[in-house]
């Protein structure tokens, strides 16, 4: 049902990471978030700069629904905002794992990254 | 789960790819595709709700209209054959039991439209009122089916599937007909703002007629639309909710609906003492409508802040206009504060309100 890609890394909140090989990874929301959450009408980022702990509340995605907080799936400090949702929340819902990407971590510990899930725990999860 | 009831249209709308909800102890379509494409539809072409769950009450004899009089705020006896009216139904101390339409087919018979969340309750308190009146009061919502087709291209798609002639009922008229072969009660009303019918017709018929609707109707952009979409609709219209701007303790005169509250009609009915006493000494508190300028959607309970910061109420009902893209909704307020500077605070955010009187979105003349 749910898009997973699995070049990605997942945490259970349905966050997913991307590391990009130079110590950063972009993070955003996973395609079932986007459609548990339905129409997304408003993205707060933070602010770049903001040091983030694993599972520290970095955002929130507002749907006609309801209010979700969104979660850091590890350490790091907030290196990028993806500022085009602001007048485009709707790419949430189009574009999750692409242009709907929400912020880029400078990671504390790449090694962190290992402690996500894959695509198929991920999977398991959902299940 | 099990428990929720379900209409005749559910392996419908689930075969549509409804996202399907408990609204009131019904397993309903809160969407299919999206909210506020299928709330753009509707404005732009025409939407198809199915409203089975709402509940339909048979009015009738003799004493039906004194009945009626005294049971609601509006006059009744303004109906004639053909005529609907809006009324609250109130308490004896003006709080609302419930708001609904009532249907004129003959002298002693008529037809009543109530809330789904409110049947049993309401009647429990029509049978109880009827004591003392030559009437009968009964219960007909499991015989009916509901389906609402809203939008500027609702007459149109609705003329191609029957011989009724549609330009002759006007906004707030009933006539009848058949619809595809299927008869139906043709109610030009609506919770959309938007013109469009109201279809009432044998529960056993439904499936037929809604994919009979949405066969004519696609060519002319009609899509399903789910309560998610009517909610905001009726939001950006102004209309209230029960259980939201009407309720046991918001009186039609604390919600603005005193064009309903016939205190002159020539009768004593339930509440009018109360509302007499409310509109000559004015509410203590008050419905007002706003919009922010801002996407943040302001939702239900969330407290109103007066200027000095202190919480003079609350919010009854929020949304995000798909039209104004902007949250907008309602608020029930003090009355000593709902002239001053209102805000609410979301996550950290002070955001001021702008008092709006509804329709937030300009609606079509009605005919």
């Amino acid at each position: 049902m749910s898009n997973i890609p699995p070049d990605l890394r997942y945490a259970k909140s349905h966050e997913w990471l991307k590391p990009s090989g130079d110590g950063t990874a972009l993070v955003g929301i996973t395609d079932y978030a986007q459609n548990s959450l339905g129409d997304i009408t408003f993205v707060q980022l933070p602010k770049v700069g903001t040091l983030l702990k694993v599972g520290d509340s970095f955002g929130v995605v507002e749907s006609v629904k309801a209010a979700s907080d969104i979660y850091a799936p590890v350490a790091g400090m907030v290196q990028e905002v993806n500022e085009a949702l602001n007048g485009r929340p709707e790419t949430l819902n189009r574009d999750p794992y692409g242009t709907g990407w929400m912020i880029r971590l400078k990671l504390a510990a790449p090694a962190d990254v290992s402690a996500l899930l894959d695509a198929a725990g991920y999977e398991q999860s959902l299940a | 789960m099990s428990t929720l009831k379900r209409t005749p249209l559910r392996d419908f709308h689930a075969s549509h790819g409804a996202r399907l909800v408990d609204f009131a102890g019904w397993e309903m379509p809160v969407q299919y595709r999206s909210i506020l494409e299928e709330h753009k539809v509707v404005r732009r072409a025409a939407g198809l709700f199915d409203v089975c769950h709402m509940g339909e009450v048979d009015v009738r004899g003799s004493g039906a209209l004194a009945f009626l009089q005294k049971l609601v705020t509006n006059d009744v006896a303004k109906l004639f054959p053909g005529r609907v009216l809006y009324s609250p139904m109130c308490l004896p101390d003006g709080g609302v039991v419930d708001d609904l339409l009532i249907y004129m087919r003959g002298p002693a018979d008529y037809f009543l439209c109530i809330n789904a969340s409110n049947i049993a309750k309401d009647l429990a308190w029509m049978t109880e009122q009827a004591r003392g009146f030559d009437v009968t009061v009964t219960d007909r919502s499991d015989d009916y089916a509901l389906l609402a087709l809203q939008g500027p291209a609702a007459a149109g798609i609705l003329q191609s599937l029957t011989g009724a002639k549609l330009g002759t009922i006007r906004y707030y008229h009933f006539g009848e007909g058949t619809v595809a072969g299927i008869h139906c009660l043709l109610s030009r009303t609506g919770y959309t703002g938007e013109d469009g019918f109201e279809l009432y017709h044998a529960a056993s018929e439904v499936n037929r007629l809604a994919e009979a609707l949405l066969e004519a109707g696609r060519p002319h952009g009609l899509e399903l639309a789910g309560l998610g979409a009517r909610d905001s609709l009726r939001l950006e219209a102004g209309y209230p909710l029960y259980g939201h701007e009407l309720s046991a303790t918001i009186s039609p005169l604390a919600a603005g609906l005193g064009w309903t509250v016939k205190l002159e009609k020539g009768c004593d009915f339930n509440g009018r003492d109360a509302l007499f006493r409310q509109k000559r000494e004015g509410c203590a508190e008050k419905v007002v409508y706003f919009r922010t300028g801002d996407r943040r959607i302001v939702r239900a309970d969330t407290p109103v802040l007066g200027s000095d910061g202190a919480t003079v109420g609350r919010v009854l009902s929020g949304t995000l206009s798909p039209i104004l893209n902007e949250a907008i909704g309602s608020a029930l307020v003090s009355a000593a504060a709902s002239s001053s500077p209102l805000a609410v605070d979301i996550r950290g955010t002070r955001i001021p309100f702008t008092l709006t009187k509804p329709p937030f979105v300009p609606l079509p003349e009605k005919a």
